[in-house]
């Protein structure tokens, strides 16, 4: 440790004021406190300051997010070889998603943080660690067979449009992976929707008769003969993105999360409430195939709606920022997705237009929360003045 | 009638170096300092000269915004330095103290047959007054205004704090008698505010024309912001008084005895002080006559006050006007390779981020930082600790942008620095919430007057 410490030492100077490599001082301050916790003091308040710092919050949710990556990657493998009929072993079926997933995550890494630095130096703050979150989670939101271009495309407009513009971390109103996602859905359709992009073929050719759609695909168009089982949904061995097809997989994260207290159980419980009693309620009005063959717990297990619950929406910054906010935030998401799913055809999946919707919406559940405090306190003053 | 609150949010921080209960007497110190700095927004006027004889209780300086306030000698003696800062900001008031100190003299007919007007007016001359301090805004009270009641918090739940079962023992006579002065000073209640626990002294469940009620629950129970607030909160345009059950002593002193002596019992903690102890000291006192060779190593942290809310002082430096505790802790300018990383089984924190459940020890802290400043991000961290039916970020905000309308509705009369202390230990983002409400307040007091 104390050699490292001493190589560091030694190279500093250089990136301090004056130094020749002063342009790249907030990319050697992310390296350094990357490596060592600095030795900085309380200036001013309380002495003792919690162990906690954004560096440690964030990697937590990069370790629940590990489950969902791993067995994405795997999932890659298994539809690839159903699909051409090759039976390969968990190790082959891995590495071979691992070599789709990891050169998005190496594009989706590259372009956010070396954005996230330029912006850093620029303003002359410190790199924000929120960006190696966002970095993790936009891989896992793809397709398999997305072009990098694309991802790197996708990412410079979630971090520049989505963050930066509105003051960087802490200050956007959208969660920046969701936006990422929108701006491929919205760009380049034909890539993140309908039958061809969710399983990687390679240069093999599929049996007959092999469909590639996801579940809420075949929901959307009808085929509800085909749709897969609530068992393929709860283990994950079904088409869709990268990280959201495991139920049991995003539950080990979101077991990491709620433990750890990173995640908000408020938001992750009531968008799984919202979800299921809005799924519910077409099953009761049961005005078309649609509502009446998909049940609510299917809902739940298809499609990106653990992982958006999970991960998405629990995304401190453009969530709700009050406990009662919360609840209503996350109840209306897992509301709205149902809804988008079921009544609107030209979407399938509805979980990150529900998400961004409610990230619109956010601030205004909060001023309404606040506000009723603040009644509530104006109301005290009349209350010891009749009193009187 | 007695009333318990119970306070669910909160932490308790368990640190190292709890003062055992020993009295060691230390008033025959005699190095002190008045430090006008102690005192928030006070404009001090000087009406001493370096080589002045002064007694316990002459005047040193006044303030400028009310001139009745004055700030008077802890002890009798000779001015000998008079130190000034930037702008000759007045710093310091130094004096060396007599062998025998002498008393100016503030006999007075008692309690009971003096005017609330005659109580305020000996108060304001002999130096007391900078006890009674209020809300909201918590400075020295303006003696012109009525508070609606007055508040004593007789526990402190602040990390290693003195127990003040401890250290008001004995001192029954002078307790009642300054409870009494305060009893004149509003029309209201004085609310003496206990902890619900074993072994409270007697001191304070005897004490009388007083409403005693009872608390419980982590840190900041203690806190008198958090009692008001759940018993008679500050809104708009009402006061509240409060101080402390050693400030009453003071009082009591004064209007039994006539002199103003500010004796009190304070706590020598931290884990970084040898033999923990209680000291029995003057305000103001010199640190290096009461902490001599009782500190462990060179590079610490004394601290006037507790760990959350203390200032930081030299240590060679002088005790505090309201200190009445010293806090030693280690300094903690290190480098910690990969700290955000390790599974931290020793680690403090209030986050379940770390792996340290099975530490059962209490912890040795030191300064460090642990990590970078950064914008709010984490929601909803600050509310498992803060008691207050206020949302505590949405009033930081309203401050940092000095929002004077938002500032008053979400809460700015009730709180103070101290009630955010535990907000900022535990605090993700490591804001200093405690400066962003004290100068929310400055602003406050500014724009309102």
């Amino acid at each position: 440790m104390k050699a490292i410490r001493k190589q560091v030492d030694k190279i500093k100077p250089n990136f301090e004021k004056g130094g020749k490599l002063f342009f790249l001082r907030s990319t050697f301050d992310a390296f350094e406190t990357f490596l060592f916790v600095p030795n900085h003091v309380t200036k001013k308040g309380a002495h003792i300051r919690d162990s906690i710092d954004s560096k440690r919050t964030m990697i937590i949710v990069v370790l629940a997010l590990l489950p969902a990556m791993f067995f994405g990657c795997w999932n890659i493998g298994y539809q690839h070889d159903i699909a051409t009929g090759i039976s390969g072993d968990i190790f082959s079926r891995f590495w071979l998603g691992f070599g789709k997933f990891f050169p998005i995550l190496v594009v989706s890494y590259a372009v956010a943080l070396g954005i996230e630095f330029a912006f850093a130096q620029f303003r002359g703050h410190e790199v924000n660690e929120g960006v190696l979150v966002t970095g993790f989670l936009i891989p896992l939101v793809m397709p398999p067979h997305i072009p990098l271009w694309m991802v790197a495309l996708a990412t410079a407009f979630a971090i520049i449009f989505g963050k930066e513009v509105f003051g960087g971390t802490g200050m956007n109103i959208y969660n920046p992976a969701l936006l990422a996602r929108a701006f491929v859905f919205f760009s380049y359709p034909t890539k993140i929707s309908g039958v061809e992009p969710w399983v990687y073929l390679g240069d093999k050719v599929p049996l007959d008769g092999f469909s590639a759609a996801t579940p809420l695909g075949n929901a959307g168009t009808g085929e509800f003969d085909k749709l897969a089982s609530f068992w393929d949904g709860f283990i994950g061995t079904i088409p869709g993105s990268i990280g959201e097809t495991s139920f049991v997989a995003i539950m080990l994260g979101a077991f990491i999360l709620l433990v750890t207290g990173v995640g908000s159980w408020r938001i992750i419980l009531s968008v799984f409430a919202g979800g299921a009693l809005m799924a519910w309620i077409f099953n009761l009005i049961g005005a078309n195939e649609y509502m009446t063959s998909v049940s609510p717990i299917m809902h739940l297990v298809f499609g990106g709606f653990a992982f958006g619950a999970v991960f998405m929406a629990t995304d401190p910054v453009s969530a709700s920022q009050t406990n009662t906010g919360k609840y209503i935030y996350g109840f209306l998401i897992g509301a709205f997705t149902i809804l988008i799913r079921v009544v609107n055809p030209a979407y399938p999946e509805g979980m990150m237009l529900a998400i961004l919707l409610m990230n619109t919406f956010a601030p205004l559940i909060d001023y309404y929360v606040v506000e009723a405090n603040i009644k509530r306190r104006m109301k005290r003053i009349k209350l010891v003045k009749t009193e009187n | 009638m007695s009333v318990i609150t119970k306070i669910k949010k909160g932490y308790d921080i368990k640190l190292q170096g709890e003062a055992i209960k020993k009295i060691i007497d230390k008033t025959d110190c005699r190095n002190y300092s008045i430090k006008p700095g102690d005192f928030k927004g006070i404009r001090p006027k000087l009406l001493v000269k370096e080589g002045d004889k002064v007694k316990a209780g002459t005047a040193i300086f006044f303030s400028k915004d009310n001139e009745k306030i004055q700030f008077t000698s802890p002890v009798s003696g000779e001015v000998v330095e008079i130190l000034r800062g930037e702008k000759r900001v007045l710093l310091e008031i130094r004096i060396v103290a007599d062998e025998r100190i002498e008393y100016e003299d503030f006999s007075n007919k008692g309690v009971e047959s003096l005017s609330r007007e005659e109580i305020i007016s000996l108060m304001l001359t002999s130096g007391l007054w900078p006890l009674i301090r209020q809300r909201p805004y918590a400075r020295i009270a303006n003696p012109d205004t009525a508070p609606k009641s007055v508040f004593i918090s007789a526990f402190d739940s602040s990390p290693l704090a003195p127990d003040k079962n401890f250290t008001i023992e004995g001192q029954s006579k002078y307790f009642q008698s300054g409870l009494n002065v305060l009893s004149k000073l509003t029309s209201g209640k004085v609310h003496l505010n206990l902890k619900e626990e074993s072994g409270t002294s007697k001191v304070f469940t005897e004490a009388k024309n007083v409403q005693i009620n009872w608390f419980k629950g982590p840190h900041p129970a203690g806190n008198v912001g958090v009692q008001i607030h759940h018993l008679d909160p500050v809104n708009k345009g009402e006061t509240v008084w409060y101080c402390y059950p050693e400030d009453v002593v003071i009082i009591g002193k004064l209007f039994s005895d006539g002199i103003y002596d500010p004796i009190k019992i304070i706590a020598l903690t931290g884990s970084e002080i040898k033999d923990p102890a209680y000291l029995k000291v003057r305000a103001g006192v010199n640190l290096d006559c009461i902490l001599n060779n009782n500190i462990k190593n060179d590079n610490i942290r004394v601290i006037g006050g507790n760990v959350l809310t203390g200032t930081k002082i030299h240590k060679n430096g002088f005790l505090g006007f309201y200190d009445n505790q010293i806090t030693v802790i280690p300094e903690g300018d290190y480098f910690e390779l990969f700290g955000w990383m390790s599974p931290g089984f020793n680690k403090f924190s209030f986050s379940k981020t770390f792996l340290n459940f099975f530490n059962k020890k209490n912890f040795n802290l030191d300064t460090n930082l642990h990590g970078g400043e950064r914008p709010f991000i984490i929601s909803g961290q600050y509310e498992k600790v803060f008691p207050f039916d206020i949302y505590p970020v949405f009033l930081l905000k309203a401050c940092i942008t000095q929002n004077i309308d938002k500032m008053e509705q979400l809460g700015i009369y009730e709180v103070a620095p101290e009630d955010f202390a535990l907000c900022e230990v535990i605090c993700t983002s490591k804001i200093n919430s405690q400066d962003i409400i004290e100068k929310g307040i400055e602003l406050m007091i500014k724009e309102m007057s």
